[in-house]
């Protein structure tokens, strides 16, 4: 376990804190999806909650925003692993209180 | 792909290895390979640990039943291209296709084993509605699946819930069956190294 959870902190702190072509901030907000303007805000909300969604014109909809393909390609990335990332503590959390309440 | 960088935007090294593995396979490199090939410090690289150890690290859970728990989680949020691919690799796993297609189409009729069930019904609502409680935990824990178990499998759920996303987001070709057995052995040979 403690194998996975170090490959997961590793995941998340390169693509957070690691060198980019999208700044700290900017992927931070897309990981959080949270603090962002249109249309980037729609569109990385759509990679949080309902990939299934996006369509081609959503990406050239960012991109005539001025981003770049770089740029994208990095905040899907962290919107993809935020939302993930955000699942997988709440479950370890809730399996930790329940595993406490049983010890009790 | 829907971003240009991702299907041409590679390193002449990565592009040989690329013309090698199709003339190997005879097949186009899926673009599930593609993308952790992209700039690969940035994402490929650290995420090819962290899926590798959840799909073929040590667990008590068998390769069969995570490459199950990694189509089905994919099914969740109807990522064609994952389902596709972890339904063979499952099928392939367990040596069982009947079993992985039970699952998919329906979880509470499907002849597996109830921890295993009980797991899956988990994985179901946490990639669904993003959360669990104490209480589906508990429950969980009483048809007997120990805490390591849970956490391997929320591991494999992490990885999925991830790769189904970009998977949707960039627009991975979808192959046919042949593409997914080829695929499928691949993964089973090598992992996700």
């Amino acid at each position: 376990m403690e194998q996975k959870r170090t490959a997961h902190r590793a995941v998340v702190k390169r693509v957070l804190e690691g060198d980019g072509k999208a700044s700290r901030a900017e992927r931070r907000a897309a990981f959080d999806n949270t603090s962002l303007t249109e249309p980037l805000h729609g569109f990385i909300s759509k990679v949080a909650k309902h990939p299934t969604q996006i369509t081609d014109d959503d990406i050239a909809a960012v991109k005539a925003s001025g981003l770049s393909e770089d740029q994208i390609f990095e905040l899907v990335v962290c919107a993809a692993v935020g939302q993930a990332t955000r699942q997988y503590q709440n479950a370890l959390a809730a399996l930790a209180m329940a595993i406490s309440d049983e010890g009790s | 792909m829907r971003l240009e960088i991702l299907n041409s935007g590679y390193t002449f090294g990565t592009k040989v290895l690329f013309a090698f593995i199709q003339l190997a396979s005879r097949r186009p490199v899926p673009d599930a390979a593609k993308l952790v090939f992209y700039r690969a410090d940035f994402y490929g690289d650290p995420m090819k640990k962290v899926t590798h150890e959840a799909m073929r690290g040590p667990s008590a859970w068998s390769v069969g039943d995570r490459e199950l728990m990694a189509a089905f989680v994919s099914k969740t949020n109807e990522c064609e291209f994952c389902i596709g691919a972890h339904t063979a690799t499952a099928a392939g796993a367990y040596h069982d296709e009947a079993r992985v297609t039970a699952v998919l189409s329906d979880l509470e009729t499907a002849p597996i084993e109830e921890p295993l069930r009980a797991t899956l019904r988990m994985l179901r609502k946490l990639t669904s509605e993003h959360a669990v409680d104490a209480n589906d935990m508990r429950t969980l824990l009483a048809t007997g699946v120990s805490r390591k178990r849970i956490e391997d499998a929320l591991a494999v759920g992490f990885a999925f819930n991830t790769t189904n996303r970009l998977a949707d987001a960039f627009g991975f070709f979808v192959p046919g069956p042949e593409g997914f057995e080829s695929g499928a052995k691949y993964l089973l040979s090598r992992g996700y190294k």
